[in-house]
């Protein structure tokens, strides 16, 4: 099934609210899923027999913090989750991005809130807690959402375009 | 210079002083331990095996509790969650002991040290190094050099009071004494 079947099949059964754009025309075409359905979609994604994406290959966060000249579509700055999904039944890809604000409710400080798809694929506990630490993102209903490469006590998310690094930890300087 | 002492018994006697027995015995067994962080530590265990041999040296006794051992090699980078475990080990070490900083990342951050948010900026700021070898990885022979020149610093210490004499390393192999200093004032 190609990446444009699968997308009618969730806008049929979803509705463009939910399953916001396809993006075509790049190396790696993927959907775009709003932030709150996200569970629901991937449980669908994970049980329908036309679809049974059943491997996780990947989850990821990234960071924009600004546009790159560079690149040709501008974007307002925001953090993403991307899903990389594959089915060993039927042989097909699927990848899906999850917009969030960099901050939830625009205050510094407080990480933007996707809900956890750990129940569906049980790698993404790792992953989720993966990007957690690293870019920032809170996983809500996620079973155990703790730092997973950093130390416990380590201040920030490393993979923030603006994070600062530290200049002193437990006594060893750091610049 | 021969001290008067030497030649006067029979055949198969040696004469020595005890300073130099024991650097000699201390030098002859550096037991390093094993502590390897990284892609570093493939050197350091290709040092090890039979080609460059580190035995020779009696250096080849890795012992895997710091308590027996004289030599950390840190071998590789060196995190922010792993310098307190650095730090520890080493103050589990029994003295004499010594520390080789072996690659870029253990000498001053290499490649992560820009760019690195969780790398400590050489491992001098977490333990006290002697030896500094670096590369990325530095290669056998490089680590069999910085093992020598651990040896050079055994060798100056001293027992007694007095001013210890460290060595000049050249890079034929030959190692001098300071230019300053003449045999005469040695003695």
């Amino acid at each position: 099934m190609r990446i444009e079947d699968i997308h009618q099949r969730l806008v049929d059964r979803f509705g463009t609210e939910t399953i916001v754009t396809l993006k075509t025309g790049v190396k790696d075409p993927w959907i775009e899923v709003a932030c709150d359905r996200i569970a629901d979609v991937a449980a669908f994604l994970h049980d329908d027999a036309d679809l049974a994406l059943d491997a996780l290959n990947d989850l990821c966060g990234a960071d924009w913090l600004e546009t790159d000249p560079k690149k040709k579509t501008p974007c307002e700055p925001h953090v993403e989750v991307v899903y990389h999904l594959y089915s060993y039944t039927h042989k097909h890809h699927c990848k899906l991005k999850v917009k969030v604000p960099r901050w939830h409710d625009g205050q510094a400080g407080q990480l933007p809130r996707v809900p956890s798809v750990a129940h569906v694929w049980g790698i993404a506990d790792w992953h989720e807690r993966e990007a957690y630490d690293l870019v920032g993102i809170e996983f809500t209903d996620h079973p155990n959402l703790r730092r997973i490469l950093c130390p416990e006590d380590w201040e920030g998310h490393p993979m923030r375009k603006d994070y600062e690094f530290p200049l002193e930890y437990h006594g060893v300087r750091g610049k | 210079m021969t001290p008067w002492i030497e030649g006067r018994f029979e055949e198969n006697v040696i004469t020595t002083s005890l300073e130099q027995a024991m650097n000699w015995a201390r030098q002859s067994s550096i037991w390093p331990m094993t502590f390897g962080l990284a892609c570093c530590a493939i050197e350091m265990m290709a040092a090890g095996a039979s080609r460059y041999d580190m035995d020779r040296f009696g250096a080849g006794a890795f012992r895997a509790t710091p308590r027996q051992a004289d030599l950390m090699i840190v071998a590789g980078t060196v995190t922010y969650k792993m310098a307190s475990r650095v730090r520890r080990l080493y103050e589990q070490m029994p003295d004499p002991k010594y520390v080789i900083a072996m690659g870029a990342c253990t000498v001053g951050g290499g490649p992560y040290f820009k760019y690195g948010y969780h790398v400590v900026k050489g491992v001098d700021l977490v333990v006290p190094v002697d030896v500094y070898v670096p590369g990325c990885p530095p290669r056998p022979e490089a680590l069999l050099e910085g093992l020598m020149r651990i040896q050079d610093k055994i060798k100056a210490k001293k027992i007694t009071r007095g001013q210890e004499v460290m060595p000049v390393p050249h890079h034929t192999g030959r190692v001098g004494l300071p230019q300053s200093m003449s045999l005469a004032e040695l003695a």
